[in-house]
This record gives C-alpha cells, sequence and structure tokens, in this order.
C-alpha cells in the first residue's frame, strides 16, 4: 500500500459493501437465534429474519447508490454496474426464501442454518459484483460456493441430495482452484491483482503468453460456476438432487455473480483472446445445453440442461463489442434470474413432500389441477423459449442483435438455431400439463401466501422485462462507460 | 377527428386485449361471458368501421400513423400505420371475430372463459401484425399469434389436436426463427427497426455489404412467409391444424392467419428487397403453380370435409403468391383481392363444415348425403358460399382470381394457362363435395332428424353471404383503397424495368 493510504477503514468505505454487512448482521442473527427456537416456531420465524435480512440488502443497495467510488483500498468499487447485480443478489434471495418458507415445512427440514446459509452465500454474490481486485473476487467466490454447496445437500434424508452436495463440492473446489491458479498467472504476467492496473498494463504493452493463460484458467474456474460447456458435466446430477427452491437459487444468484465477474474480467480487463474463447464455449453450451435436454424426462434435469444452453445465450453477448454486449448479457442475467426462479418455485411446491413429482408425466393435466400454477409455469417457459412480452423474448433479442453488431454471424445462426430446437422441450411440458389428462385426480394442494410472493413478483418482472425493457437497459448501459473505455 | 385518427389504430388493436383481461376477472357464468366476448368483438368491429371511411384514397405512403418510441435504446418504435392493403386486411380480421365467438356458442363446452380469452389475444397479436410499421414490433405479434393459436387448438381440438398444435407451433416457430435473424441484420447495419427508414437505406443504396446479404435476406424472410401461407411444398402443417382445431380456430387460421404470409412477402419481400424479389421470382412463381394444381387435386380425393377446405386453402393461397410475384398492378391488386375473398368464404366454409359437426360428430363426406332435405336452408347457404369460392362471376371469388390470371399471364402466359386450371379444378372438388353431401337419398337414418339451422347460427353465416356478395358486385368499393397502395409498391418493380429498356 501507499504510504498516503489511511491504515484504517474510514466511514465512505462501510457504505461500499454495507449490503454485504446488512445480510452477514441477518445472517448471524439468525444462526444465534436458531437454537433458542423451538423447530416448530423456528420456521417461519427464521424465514421472515431471512426476508427483512434481504430486503434491509435491497434498501442498503439502493443508498449505497448514491455513493459511487471505490472503497477498502480500492479493492471495492461501488458503480451502477455493481448496484445492478447487489440488486438483482438481494431480490432472488428474498423470492427464494418466499419459496423456502412452505418448502421446509412440507419437507420437514429444520430451518436454522439453511436461511442463514443463504443470506451469506449472497454476501459472496454480491461482493463478486462490487470487487475490483483479484483476490477479494477469490474470497468472495469461495463464499459464495462454500454456501451453495452445503445448500445443495439440504434434503438430509435423501441420498441423492448428499450426491450431489458432494459432487458440487469436489468438482466446484477443482474449479476454484483453476481460478486462483488463473489469479497467479494474471500476477506474474502483469505484476499485480487490481484488474484496473491490469487492464492498463495489457494495453500498454505486448501481450505475455502468460497473461492468455491467465484469462484462459480464470475463466474455466467462471465457466464452471455458471455451467458453460464443457464444464457443465455436474449441472443435471446436482440440480436433479438439490433442494428446489435452492436450485432456483444456485441457478441465477450465483451465475450472476459469476458473470459479473467475467464481464469485469473480459471488458474491464480487456482479456486478451476474449472472442474466440467465448465464441467456442457459446457454441458449446447452446448446441449440448439444448441437446441434453430435448430426452429429459424429470423437471429439474430439464431445467437444468436448459441452464446450460441460457449459459451459452449470455455468452454470446461476451463476444460481441463491449457497448452492447455488457447491457444485453446484465439484461438477460436479470430476466433469466426472474423466469428460472419463478420456474423452479412452481417446480418446489408441485414436488411435494419428498419431491415426489417431479417427471414430465406427473405434470400431465396441471392445467386443470392447478390453473394459477400452470399458467404461472407457463409464462416462465415461454419466457425461456423466447417469445414476445415475456422478458427471455427481449434478453435474447439483444444478445442476439448485440453479437451481429459485432459481425458474429455464424455464432447468431448457431444461436437461432439452437433457441428454435429449444422451444421443442419447452413446449413438451406446456403440452402435458394442458392437453393431456391427469393421472392422479389428487387437487395440488393450495398456494400458500409465501410463494404467491413469490411467484408474482417472478412473474411481474418477466412480464415487466418484456414490454417496458428500456429502464433497465438504460441503466445497464450506463456501466459501459465504467467498465470499457 | 385527429385525435382519434392518431390513436384509431391503437384502438383497434388493443381493444381485444383489454376485453380478454377483463374476462380474466369475470365469474364462470358462461352466457355472461360469450355476450361479454361478443360486445367486445362488434365493438371492435364498429370501431375499425372508422379506417374505410376514413382512409384518404389515392395518397402514397401510410395512415393514421402512430410513432412513438417504446423501448429508447435498441431503437425500437411503436410506429403504426396502415395502407390500403392492411386495411382491409385489419377489417377482415374484425369482421370475423365476432362471427367466430357466435358460431363457437355452444361448440365450446369445457373452459369457456379460457377459450374467450385465447380467442381475443388472438385478434389483438393479428391486427397487431398487419399494422405494424416497426420491424421488431411486427416480429413481435408475429411471434404473439402463435401461443393463443396453438393453445386453440391443443385444447379445444379433436382427438390428434396435441400433435396438430405442436406442430404447427414448431413450423411456424423455426422458420420465423429466420425471419428475427434477418431483422437483427437490417437492425445491425442500420441502426433502427423503422419499417419507412430501412425501405428508405436500401433504396439509396446506403447500406455496406448489402448487395452480399441480400439474398439471404431474402430467403430469411421469405421462408418465415412461406411457411405461414403455406406455399408447397412448406405445407403439411396446415391439413392437420385445421383438422383438429376447434370451427373458430380454423376460421381464424385460414381466414387471417395464413394472410399473415402473403401479406409479409407483399410488404416487406417486395417492399425491402425489389432486386432479389424479381431474380427469385420464377421459382416462387412455379412453387405457387405447384401449390394451386396440388392442392386443389389432393382436395379432390380427400374424404373428410374439413381437409379438403384446408387443401382448398391451399391452392387459393397459391393464386395470392402467384398474383405477388408477376409484379403487375393487376397481379397484386387481385392478389389482395384474394386474400380478402378467401377470408370470407374460408372461414364461412369452415363455420358450415363446424355446424354440421355439432350435429354429427364427424367431418367425413360419406356419413351425409342427401342433406339438403332435411337442412334446406343450410343447403343454401352451403351453396352460395361453394360457388363463391370456386370463383363465380358475380360473387367474391371471382374478381379476384381474374385480375390475379390476367397479372400472371401478362408476367408470362403459360403462367396463367396453368394458373386458370386451378379455378376449373376448384369448381370440380367443391361442386362434387356438394353433391355428395346434399344431393340424392337421405342414407343414413340419422342424417334425416339434422335440425336445420338455428338463429344463432344464421346471424353468423348472414354476415359472410352479404359480403361476399357485394365484394362480387362492387369490387371497386374495396379495390379504390387497394390500387394505390399497390402502385406504391410496385414503384421500385417500375424503374427495373425502366431502366433495362433505356440501358438497351
Amino acid at each position: 500500500m501507499n504510504s498516503g493510504v489511511p491504515v484504517l477503514p474510514q466511514a465512505a468505505d462501510y457504505i461500499r459493501v454495507l449490503p454485504e454487512i446488512v445480510l452477514s448482521i441477518f445472517g448471524m442473527i439468525v444462526m444465534v437465534l436458531d437454537p433458542m427456537l423451538d423447530q416448530k416456531r423456528s420456521q417461519r420465524t427464521l424465514g421472515t429474519i431471512a426476508l427483512i435480512g434481504s430486503l434491509a440488502a435491497l434498501a442498503a443497495t439502493l443508498l449505497q447508490a448514491q455513493y459511487p467510488g471505490l472503497g477498502f483500498w480500492n479493492m471495492v468499487q461501488v458503480d451502477s454496474f455493481s448496484v445492478f447485480f447487489h440488486f438483482l443478489v438481494a431480490a432472488v434471495a428474498a423470492v427464494v426464501i418466499l419459496t423456502s418458507y412452505e418448502y421446509m415445512q412440507v419437507q420437514e427440514i429444520r430451518a436454522g442454518e439453511y436461511y442463514a446459509l443463504i443470506l451469506f452465500g449472497a454476501v459472496g454474490m454480491s461482493l463478486m459484483s462490487s470487487a475490483v481486485e483479484l483476490v477479494l473476487i477469490f474470497i468472495a467466490l469461495e463464499i459464495s460456493s462454500i454456501s451453495t454447496y452445503i445448500l445443495a445437500g439440504f434434503r438430509v434424508r435423501v441420498a441423492i441430495s448428499a450426491e450431489s452436495s458432494v459432487k458440487y463440492f469436489l468438482l466446484g473446489s477443482f474449479a476454484t482452484a483453476f481460478f486462483l491458479y488463473g489469479v497467479a498467472l494474471m500476477f506474474g504476467a502483469t505484476g499485480s491483482t487490481s484488474i484496473k492496473v491490469i487492464g492498463e498494463a495489457l494495453r500498454s504493452q505486448h501481450v505475455p503468453v502468460l497473461a492468455y493463460i491467465g484469462v484462459a484458467l480464470m475463466f474455466v474456474g467462471l465457466a464452471f460456476k455458471v455451467a458453460a460447456a464443457p464444464f457443465h458435466v455436474w449441472t443435471p446430477d446436482v440440480y436433479e438432487g438439490a433442494p428446489s427452491p435452492v436450485v432456483g437459487f444456485m441457478s441465477t444468484a450465483p451465475k450472476a455473480a459469476a458473470f459479473a465477474v467475467l464481464l469485469r474480467i473480459m471488458f474491464e480487463a480487456d482479456a486478451p483472446g476474449r472472442v474466440w474463447l467465448i465464441w467456442v464455449v457459446a457454441a458449446l453450451s447452446m448446441t449440448l445445453g439444448n441437446i441434453g435436454a430435448l430426452v429429459q424426462d424429470n423437471v429439474k434435469r430439464l431445467l437444468a440442461y436448459s441452464s446450460i444452453a441460457h449459459a451459452g445465450y449470455l455468452l454470446v453477448a461476451f463476444a460481441a463489442l463491449p457497448n452492447n454486449g455488457i447491457p444485453a448479457a446484465m439484461f438477460y442475467t436479470a430476466s433469466y434470474a426472474a423466469m428460472n426462479v419463478g420456474a423452479f418455485a412452481v417446480v418446489s411446491h408441485f414436488g411435494s413432500a419428498g419431491e415426489r413429482y417431479v417427471t414430465l408425466e406427473d405434470y400431465a393435466g396441471l392445467g386443470q389441477r392447478s390453473p394459477l400454477l400452470a399458467a404461472a409455469l407457463t409464462i416462465f417457459l415461454l419466457s425461456l423459449i423466447g417469445i414476445p412480452i415475456t422478458g427471455g423474448f427481449v434478453a435474447k433479442f439483444y444478445v442476439f442483435s448485440a453479437a451481429l453488431q459485432a459481425n458474429l454471424v455464424g455464432l447468431v445462426i448457431i444461436g437461432v438455431l439452437n433457441s428454435a430446437v429449444a422451444s421443442y422441450y419447452y413446449l413438451r411440458v406446456i403440452v402435458v400439463m394442458y392437453m393431456r389428462e391427469p393421472r392422479e385426480e389428487t387437487p395440488v394442494s393450495p398456494i400458500p401466501l409465501g410463494l404467491g410472493a413469490a411467484l408474482a413478483v417472478s412473474l411481474v418482472a418477466t412480464i415487466y422485462l418484456g414490454i417496458l425493457p428500456g429502464r433497465v437497459l438504460d441503466y445497464a448501459a450506463r456501466s459501459v462507460e465504467q467498465l470499457a473505455r | 377527428m385527429t385525435s382519434l385518427n392518431n390513436s384509431i389504430l391503437s384502438l383497434v388493436t388493443f381493444i381485444p386485449l383489454a376485453g380478454a383481461l377483463l374476462l380474466l376477472f369475470f365469474p364462470r357464468r358462461d352466457d355472461d361471458i360469450r355476450r361479454f366476448a361478443l360486445i367486445v368483438s362488434i365493438i371492435d368491429f364498429v370501431v375499425s368501421l372508422h379506417l374505410p371511411v376514413h382512409l384518404r384514397r389515392g395518397l402514397p405512403g401510410f395512415q393514421f400513423e402512430i410513432d412513438r418510441v417504446w423501448i429508447s435504446n435498441p431503437n425500437i418504435h411503436f410506429h403504426m400505420g396502415i395502407d390500403g392493403i392492411s386495411m382491409w386486411l385489419v377489417v377482415l380480421t374484425t369482421f370475423l371475430t365476432p362471427l367466430c365467438v357466435l358460431i363457437s356458442w355452444k361448440a365450446i363446452h369445457g373452459r369457456v372463459k379460457e377459450f374467450f380469452i385465447l380467442l381475443l389475444v388472438l385478434e389483438t397479436a393479428l391486427i397487431g401484425v398487419f399494422v405494424s410499421l416497426d420491424l421488431f414490433l411486427f416480429y413481435f405479434f408475429w411471434e404473439a399469434t402463435l401461443i393463443p393459436m396453438a393453445l386453440l387448438i391443443g385444447i379445444y381440438g379433436h382427438e390428434r389436436r396435441v400433435y396438430a398444435a405442436v406442430k404447427f407451433f414448431l413450423y411456424t416457430m423455426i422458420a420465423s426463427m429466420f425471419m428475427l435473424a434477418g431483422i437483427l441484420w437490417l437492425y445491425a447495419k442500420t441502426g433502427t427497426f423503422d419499417f419507412v427508414t430501412i425501405q428508405a437505406a436500401i433504396r439509396s443504396g446506403q447500406i455496406e455489404n448489402f448487395a452480399g446479404a441480400a439474398p439471404w435476406l431474402f430467403l430469411g424472410f421469405f421462408v418465415a412467409f412461406a411457411v405461414k401461407v403455406p406455399l408447397f411444398p412448406f405445407h403439411t402443417w396446415l391439413p392437420d391444424a385445421h383438422v383438429e382445431a376447434p370451427t373458430a380456430g380454423s376460421v381464424l387460421l385460414a381466414g387471417v392467419l395464413l394472410k399473415m404470409g402473403t401479406y409479409g412477402m407483399l410488404r416487406f419481400n417486395l417492399g425491402l428487397f425489389p432486386e432479389q424479389s424479381r431474380v427469385n421470382a420464377s421459382w416462387i412463381m412455379v412453387l405457387a403453380l405447384i401449390g394451386i394444381i396440388y392442392g386443389a387435386l389432393v382436395a379432390m380425393v380427400q374424404p373428410n370435409m374439413k381437409k379438403l377446405i384446408a387443401y382448398s386453402s391451399i391452392s387459393h393461397l397459391g393464386f395470392v403468391v402467384l398474383g405477388i410475384f408477376s409484379f403487375t398492378q393487376a397481379g397484386l391488386d387481385g392478389a389482395t383481392f384474394v386474400m380478402l375473398a378467401h377470408g370470407v368464404s374460408t372461414g364461412a366454409l369452415f363455420m358450415l363444415a363446424g355446424i354440421l359437426f355439432e350435429r354429427r360428430h364427424t367431418y367425413e363426406i360419406a356419413e351425409f348425403g342427401g342433406l339438403a332435405t332435411p337442412m334446406p336452408v343450410y343447403a343454401t347457404f352451403f351453396s352460395f358460399i361453394v360457388l363463391a369460392s370456386a370463383g363465380l362471376p358475380l360473387l367474391n371469388g371471382f374478381i379476384g382470381e381474374f385480375l390475379v390470371l390476367s397479372g400472371a399471364f401478362r408476367d408470362r402466359p403459360i403462367y396463367g394457362i396453368l394458373g386458370a386450371t386451378g379455378v376449373i379444378w376448384s369448381a370440380c372438388y367443391l361442386l362434387w363435395m356438394y353433391q355428395r353431401v346434399f344431393f340424392g337419398k337421405v342414407k343414413q337414418p340419422i342424417n334425416q332428424s339434422l335440425r336445420d339451422l338455428s338463429g344463432r347460427e344464421r346471424t353468423a353465416l348472414w354476415p359472410t353471404a352479404v359480403a361476399a356478395l357485394i365484394m362480387g358486385v362492387a369490387p371497386l368499393l374495396w379495390l379504390n383503397a387497394i390500387d394505390p397502395a399497390v402502385k406504391t409498391a410496385l414503384t421500385p418493380f417500375q424503374t427495373v424495368i425502366v431502366s433495362k429498356v433505356v440501358g438497351r
């Protein structure tokens, strides 16, 4: 550190990490209160505290947005980019907590650490989006990953959940190690771990081979986190075993955070070899994800493959030019979060005790058994296909048009063909729900308040992004100036 | 009046959607729902009549324009406007929808509310397609028609409804992806989705690499439209969709939805890529001719009445494509007129088939025979519409086909001659079907006691019969708006011809 920099953090520094502080405090309150409450009462109370915590983090994010700038010795940067992802992560956490209320009761899981881990995970993900220093990014990545490893194994009585957790942990550790390796090589190549300094170094001098390897290794680590092919093999198994609300969480929030890091590294550091690297991975993810999804009969696995494909669509934006690519990618993460969290909210409610109903066959006649649930899932699926009036359509539109402006015609054609293929398997779910007779006549249990709120928020977000995408996109576009010069 | 002129198109487009939203909150009293849907669709029809009354004939360009920024970046506008061609397609949509409500009154029992919501949403999407002048908005409505239509087929259709709905959805969805790619390319090069601006940019040759990309762009748009039309050999989804669809679905499918394809060719393929249209015209016209003759021959041997009407649509729509790619004033006038005439008469034919299905639960022609005795009024309506559809002079089918054929003949005589056989074929299959269903003795005892048309059914059929007659007797009422619009659409083609002549 330079001698002119104060040794102790100032008040301004704390504002830069205010949402993280709020989330940590609420997480700890949950942990402390957990042993004092009996199990029946703890579910609702702890859930409510966690919900308030995530909403408080939302408020803190809005407050923080008034004070952009660097903090903590230039390790954390608050800008509209970080605020965007903070907001997204906190909102996803809130919706997932709402979904979990009922789920935890039905599955008879002791709530305690569950809610705390969601909040701690959110701390890591938030920090990932505002950190501008590779070591801090690595620490944030670990905070987020370790919470999600544990969350994946929360269906304690089910073997596949434990399998899912262990698999995620083992492969995930490998991936973070790759990332760390990449950081080390990058430091070797440029002499710094600050993204900004790295960017200046790479622009001013001849790019050393080491930097290419460093970028590639970091990319491998992050590609694992976002489930991009060929680093995607864990996804279906982990998603199948993990509790449904957790899948809703970990398929959106950590991914959004990892994409945020990727955006910073790729664009702010002006990573060398960006376009061809992403070209290959995006094309592979879209194709493998969609082909895999075609043959799935388990809805959770189907959505897992679909999330691989969507990581691919999103990566297309990374290959584009910064001024349209960045906003397109940000918009895509937001609308994907809205529709996927919503879809998993439906899956977790319909799954019932022990997640018995997760195959496509079980969804037969859902349109008659629970019209509201079926209608909500239909809208989320249509958004995943990319049909107008939903966020998914506008998102895909931005991504592809950004890629075309960068003259990536081949990648766009692959993407467009893929979306056509993808419409088939999403449609299959809708067809089964509406056009096939139910196997069992048992009505689906009524939608509780918490889940209803979660569904309403996701639905409104999905449709809002589809009809009036302007404001969100403008906000995202503002980050371009900060990220890419 | 000016304020109404400025907002009339959004009114016409969104009245049905507003009605559908209100229906969401209706209690499940089926009769109230039906009445409400009828009122909404009639109101929309009446409002849409403002357009033909106030359209200034003979002005080039678009009228009743609305142009507001919808999304600032990327530059997407809520830009609507119509000319003489799209105006009549809008009116056709609003004209057919109340009839669809009437004809579905008793045929739909379960999930009535959802049915009428879907129907009204579909109407909004269809009108939106015809009035959009922003390519993004156009694509938005274009895709939005898919879902209500697929659901109408898939939920309310007959036995193989799911197969038909999925086939319909996938065929048209995959095809329109190519159009999306084309739209995105145009946006990437011009920075706008505005049809008029892009058209001007193309004509002035400002777009870089346009010459290299144009063949692909033309094909991208063309494939999306050709599947919708459907042009041979992309037609295989149509018979399935029609046979399985509920009556109202068939009426809107044949009456309006197919015209989205031909309208798209006219507006976008000809409007944006005149050179490419000319280059590709010969094989497209051959496909259209194959469609005319093949559709008619296949219709001839269908044992299923609805399938027969479906194949006759393929044949009739072939005329439209033939007319469009003849690039003659008569050809395009005729093509537009056939679109309208086919909408009215095929819509009516599907309603008639549906009425019979409600009574006998079959479309098999062999099940009937001698129906003129128990159902005289029905038989009269049927004969009138059959004659209209077969192109009898003084009814609506004649004028359009005549104009198309004269246009095609001027382009290349052999096209006109081959196309003209289609008129003969259509008389064959329609009259033969009529003979087998209505004449002779009543073969099946159950047919003896069939009820004749109810008051509601007559109310649904009368407007189509009246429209068929007026369109046949006074086609100028329609053509005086179509003609100037076609003239504008043909300007680039005239300059091409002139420059060729001068070049020599």
